[in-house]
């Protein structure tokens, strides 16, 4: 049994591991809207032909958000406790503000442009992250967000150390 | 009444006269034949006369999508183009993954027919503003890839397209239909039809959303076949890492690796060429498909020699056997090239490869003279693989014109049919029947010309456990791997699935997803049903028992060295066991009652 402790998870995407199959985008729209419809996704993959490089799109949960700031009905409201951005429909009167005022596209409209739709973390459990099989989609704690980037650079410095070399 | 996984329209489109008609889906075909490969071959035999030239007018095109298509069943993007093939006038079915096919299904179409010929050059832009012909002048002669960017440029970033590159313009009989300028449905000729319709290209930007009949079940099907799939060798991790390249080093362990236009079937260089190889010279990442969990696609760069700085997709396992063994060729750089150029010039690269390996037989045999060739066309020369590929996908000299029609073509008019190492008029791929017995059964009786996706025995006589070297057994063998590949292709789910799944995994995501009640046993039965539907359309096409059969080598060259030396295929019994498992007659014809008891009487 465990007692006590905090939790605070957030979606870590390592771009590199993307291979832009986009089960994510479906697993989201299904899991909002019960349809396969990517246009209501929460989640975009963005997808370079010419180098084939895919990076999703996603909303990161703004400790300061904008979209939060110019709501004018606050329909969205920074809950302190989870760290989700959260929205809420009946409040929000549509007015596109948020869409407007988030530098990263996360505030979407669906496909039938008269609905907000935000990432909403599943309520703690993405569905996105169940779905993707490349794993460059994680839900973990704030402290292990960047592990993975930390350990494979600092296996490549563990390798030059390793056999006697010199990092200075 | 359709519950979910269709979206219940079709379009058709007549080139001839620019009519645009938006139809209903045929609730009892779709319940008969899936959809895709099934309900498009369907389509065909109502209206497409089996006799026709299929570069004529009166051929049709059907690009079909699933019903598991654009959901989160696994690696369901599958898109199908369904006619009367170019290559051999046979029922041709050649699919693709990609996005395409379901981006298609979002527009709201489960399919569409083309049908006729445009005056001129014309593409077709698909969205949710309307649907509109446009002007392709500008885009004929441009590479595939050329055309995916411009026609992106000109409708919508994000839109979907097919096209066919200048083989296709050109009527190459062994032209392909590309998809976002990278993935292609390869096999039959098919690009050749579509150029024969002055159809550059589709362009389609979809909006709406697909539904499901239960989603309950759907969701806990798609999430147990996902584990399964993560769970097997290649779908779970070998696929992502080496590709379908992997197969180079496991067949060629087996002296089943067609080397040398087949005079051989053991490549000792193989080690040079093999998804290991690729993996570590050419790969950048690995690429996924709409929907897939197994991301086996190849994105790759050439790093070092002449044609360093080249960057592309693939190559899959079939094209490096076909430029590589097949040809001799050991230089994976030159392999690699060969592939990129097949992609833009929108060629097959299986029929590719093996043309130009029996080019160099021919050549080497002194029945091609000297002159009619500008370089020294031998066996194991990457320079003559590319040059080879340059000339085929030009087609500016008389030499270039013969390559672009295929190997059989090609050693018919040199006066050797027989070096032609093809079923039907289609080359066939990877896999020595010499060495894998049933695989040379499967590409006897493929209803499209030898082919190894229509029933991929090696899964079980190479990666499984039934012996590869045996006749026994093999006739059912192919019959059920035939069976489930057709109705497996009309779901619009990848044949790699089922490195994993098997037809009661299919048939439990198709029957969530369409409310259709399907077990296995209904879904192997409609597998049939379509096989025997495809064979039909065949037999009135003048296909008969004769052509049944492989390359002469085949059946009376040994294998000359390595771990199936001495081999050779004896076709004749396990032929006609084949016929009497299907419920044939003699000459290869469904009797009466096979055709009752699959319903399809009305069909004969």
């Amino acid at each position: 049994m465990v007692k006590g402790g905090v939790s605070m998870k957030l979606l870590s995407i390592d771009i590199s591991k993307c291979t832009g199959c986009r089960a994510c985008e479906y697993a989201c729209s299904f899991a909002h809207t019960g349809e396969f419809n990517p246009l209501d996704s929460r989640i975009h993959i963005n997808e370079f032909l010419d180098d084939f490089v895919f990076i999703p799109s996603v909303c990161t949960q703004c400790e300061d958000a904008y979209c939060v700031g110019v709501c004018p009905t606050h329909a969205l409201t920074k809950n302190r406790e989870t760290g989700v951005v959260e929205y809420d429909p009946n409040k929000c009167i549509v007015c596109k503000q948020c869409v407007i005022a988030c530098p990263w596209g996360s505030i979407k409209l669906d496909h039938t442009g008269e609905k907000i739709i935000k990432c909403d973390l599943c309520g703690g459990d993405p569905e996105c992250v169940k779905v993707c099989q490349a794993k460059a989609l994680k839900f973990v704690e704030v402290e292990d967000v960047v592990l993975d980037k930390q350990h494979r650079n600092a296996v490549y410095y563990k390798e030059i150390v390793s056999a006697g070399g010199d990092t200075s | 009444m359709i519950k979910g996984g269709y979206m219940g329209k079709i379009l058709r489109v007549n080139l001839t006269n620019g009519s645009i008609d938006i139809e209903n889906i045929n609730d009892s075909w779709a319940r008969k034949y899936i959809g895709g490969r099934g309900y498009g071959t369907r389509i065909i035999m109502e209206e497409v006369d089996p006799k026709i030239d299929p570069l004529s007018e009166d051929n049709k095109v059907v690009i079909a999508t699933g019903p598991l298509c654009s959901t989160m069943a696994p690696s369901s993007g599958r898109v199908m183009v369904i006619t009367k093939g170019a290559l051999n006038g046979a029922i041709a079915c050649s699919n693709s993954g990609g996005h395409f096919g379901p981006e298609l299904k979002r527009a709201g179409f489960d399919a569409v027919i083309i049908e006729g010929k445009a005056p001129n050059p014309v593409y077709l832009w698909i969205n949710k503003n309307g649907i509109e012909l446009r002007s392709a002048e500008h885009l004929w002669g441009k590479y595939t890839n050329e055309t995916d960017e411009i026609m992106k440029k000109e409708t919508h970033p994000e839109a979907r397209t097919m096209e066919i590159g200048p083989a296709g313009e050109k009527l190459s009989l062994i032209a392909n239909v590309m998809f976002d300028g990278h993935r292609a449905a390869g096999r039959t000729g098919v690009g050749a039809v579509v150029g024969s319709k002055n159809l550059k290209g589709i362009v389609v930007r979809g909006y709406l959303g697909v539904k499901v009949a239960d989603k309950d079940a759907f969701l806990k099907a798609c999430y147990k076949t996902r584990d399964i799939l993560s769970k097997d060798a290649f779908s779970g991790g070998g696929g992502a890492k080496y590709g379908t390249a992997m197969l180079v080093n496991v067949i060629n362990g087996v002296g089943g690796l067609p080397t040398r236009n087949a005079h051989d079937a053991y490549f000792p260089e193989a080690e040079k060429i093999s998804g290991e190889m690729l993996t570590k010279k050419n790969l950048v990442r690995n690429e996924g498909c709409d929907s897939c969990p197994i991301a086996c696609g190849r994105v790759t760069e050439i790093r070092d020699g002449k044609y360093k700085g080249e960057h592309g997709t693939g190559p899959e396992y079939e094209s490096i056997w076909a430029f590589g063994a097949m040809c001799g060729v050991s230089d994976l750089n030159a392999i690699v090239m060969a592939n990129y150029l097949c992609d833009r010039y929108g060629l097959d690269t299986i029929s590719a490869g093996s043309t130009v390996a029996c080019a160099m037989d021919l050549y080497e045999s002194g029945y091609i003279p000297k002159e009619d060739v500008p370089f020294e066309l031998k066996f194991g020369s990457p320079d003559a693989l590319v040059e080879s590929i340059r000339l085929m996908g030009e087609q500016n000299t008389e030499f270039g014109r013969l390559l672009a029609q295929g190997s059989y073509r090609l050693a018919e008019y040199y006066g050797h049919p027989e070096f032609s190492m093809s079923v039907k008029k289609q080359e066939f791929p990877a896999y020595d029947p010499r060495a894998i017995k049933g695989i040379g059964l499967e590409y006897a009786t493929s209803n499209r010309g030898a082919c190894h996706v229509r029933g991929y025995t090696v899964a079980a006589e190479v990666l499984g456990n039934v012996d590869r070297l045996k006749y026994e057994g093999k006739a059912e063998l192919a019959k059920t791997f035939q069976d489930l590949t057709a109705a497996l292709d009309s779901t619009g789910i990848c044949l790699f699935t089922t490195f994993g799944l098997i037809g009661k995994n299919i048939a439990e995501l198709y029957s969530a997803a369409t409310g259709f009640e399907c077990d296995e046993t209904e879904f192997m039965r409609i597998g049939e049903r379509i096989w025997n539907m495809e064979r039909l359309f065949n037999i009135k096409a003048g296909f008969t028992k004769k052509d049944d059969t492989l390359p002469p080598r085949m059946l009376k060259e040994p294998i000359q060295t390595g771990p199936s030396k001495g081999e050779v295929e004896q076709l004749d019994k396990m032929l006609s066991d084949y016929y009497k498992v299907r419920g044939w007659d003699e000459n290869g014809i469904p009797t009466k009652e096979k055709l009752k008891e699959l319903e399809i009487e009305d069909l004969a």
